[in-house]
């Protein structure tokens, strides 16, 4: 019953986030999509994996996008232009063929045959130990490709120089 | 606690995913579309963790947290590419860079 509370709570808390106009309002209701996602984690016997949700997923990637969302320096007017670039009748024609999609996805798990999932517990230190011994590959290159993001994020977040802007400025007049 | 059937994980996953693809299609804002790839990765994640619990073995757990891992490092350089956009061409709307004059 719990898992059915958490779910709907997930899907309506993610209808808000694409549905919303102002970009803040949609970022907290993506925090409570998070959170239902991470109650769903701890009942599927995942404890460790549903920390890792809320402490990154809803706490340090969210907290980023706000971040960037103050540096742009957003005015009223922005939610404005947003409620006019998703006002037209643009959502008809992908969301339909996105739901066709997701009908063909519930016409495969309704006619196939019903499987229950197992009440057990994986706890952190069964994780920790399939971490670090079949897959510690993978592990060495997740640290190659977060310094890869960090570099990357440095060299493209950077500032140019200052002739630049000027000639953009003059171009746009 | 009764053993829930795996077809609600999945589905809760699927309906997850299409919810952040409708958005990503129809949003022309471009930090709405990049929080559009952060609900997909996020179900993406789901799909594996309800697998990782029908088997009850770690390896969905680890998958997870690969994703985790690809989706900080996409939302760093996505967010850090959305800042020079924006410092560049003084708008959020992605249709506003088609032409690559960067």
């Amino acid at each position: 019953m719990a898992f059915y509370i958490a779910s709907i709570i997930a899907i309506l808390a993610t209808v808000m986030v694409i549905t919303r106009y102002n970009m803040i309002h949609a970022l907290l209701y993506l925090v409570v999509s998070f959170l239902a996602v991470a109650v769903i984690f701890f009942m599927l016997g995942a404890p460790f994996v549903a920390a890792l949700e809320v402490i990154i997923y809803a706490g340090a990637i969210v907290v980023l996008i706000i971040f960037v969302i103050m540096m742009l320096n957003m005015k009223e007017e922005s939610v404005e232009q947003e409620r006019k670039w998703f006002s037209k009748n643009i959502w008809i024609g992908p969301g339909i063929l996105a739901l066709v999609l997701l009908g063909e996805l519930v016409y495969i798990l309704v006619t196939s045959e019903r499987v229950l999932l197992n009440n057990a517990v994986v706890d952190s230190k069964a994780v920790g130990m399939s971490l670090y011994g079949p897959y510690i590959i993978g592990v060495e290159l997740c640290g190659l490709l977060l310094m890869a993001g960090i570099v990357g994020a440095y060299h493209l977040g950077r500032q140019r120089r200052k002739v630049i802007h000027r000639f953009l400025e003059k171009t746009e007049e | 606690m009764n053993a829930l059937p795996i077809d609600m994980g999945l589905l809760l996953a699927g309906v997850l995913f299409t919810l952040g693809l409708i958005s990503v299609l129809i949003r022309r804002n471009i930090i709405f579309m990049l929080i559009s790839v952060e609900i997909m990765l996020n179900a993406a994640g789901l799909a594996f963790i309800v697998a990782g619990s029908r088997w009850a073995q770690a390896d969905g757990q680890v998958m997870f947290i690969f994703i985790l891992t690809m989706a900080a490092a996409e939302v760093s350089v996505g967010l850090a590419l959305i800042l020079q956009i924006y410092h560049q061409l003084k708008t959020l709307d992605s249709d506003a860079a088609d032409k690559m004059n960067g």
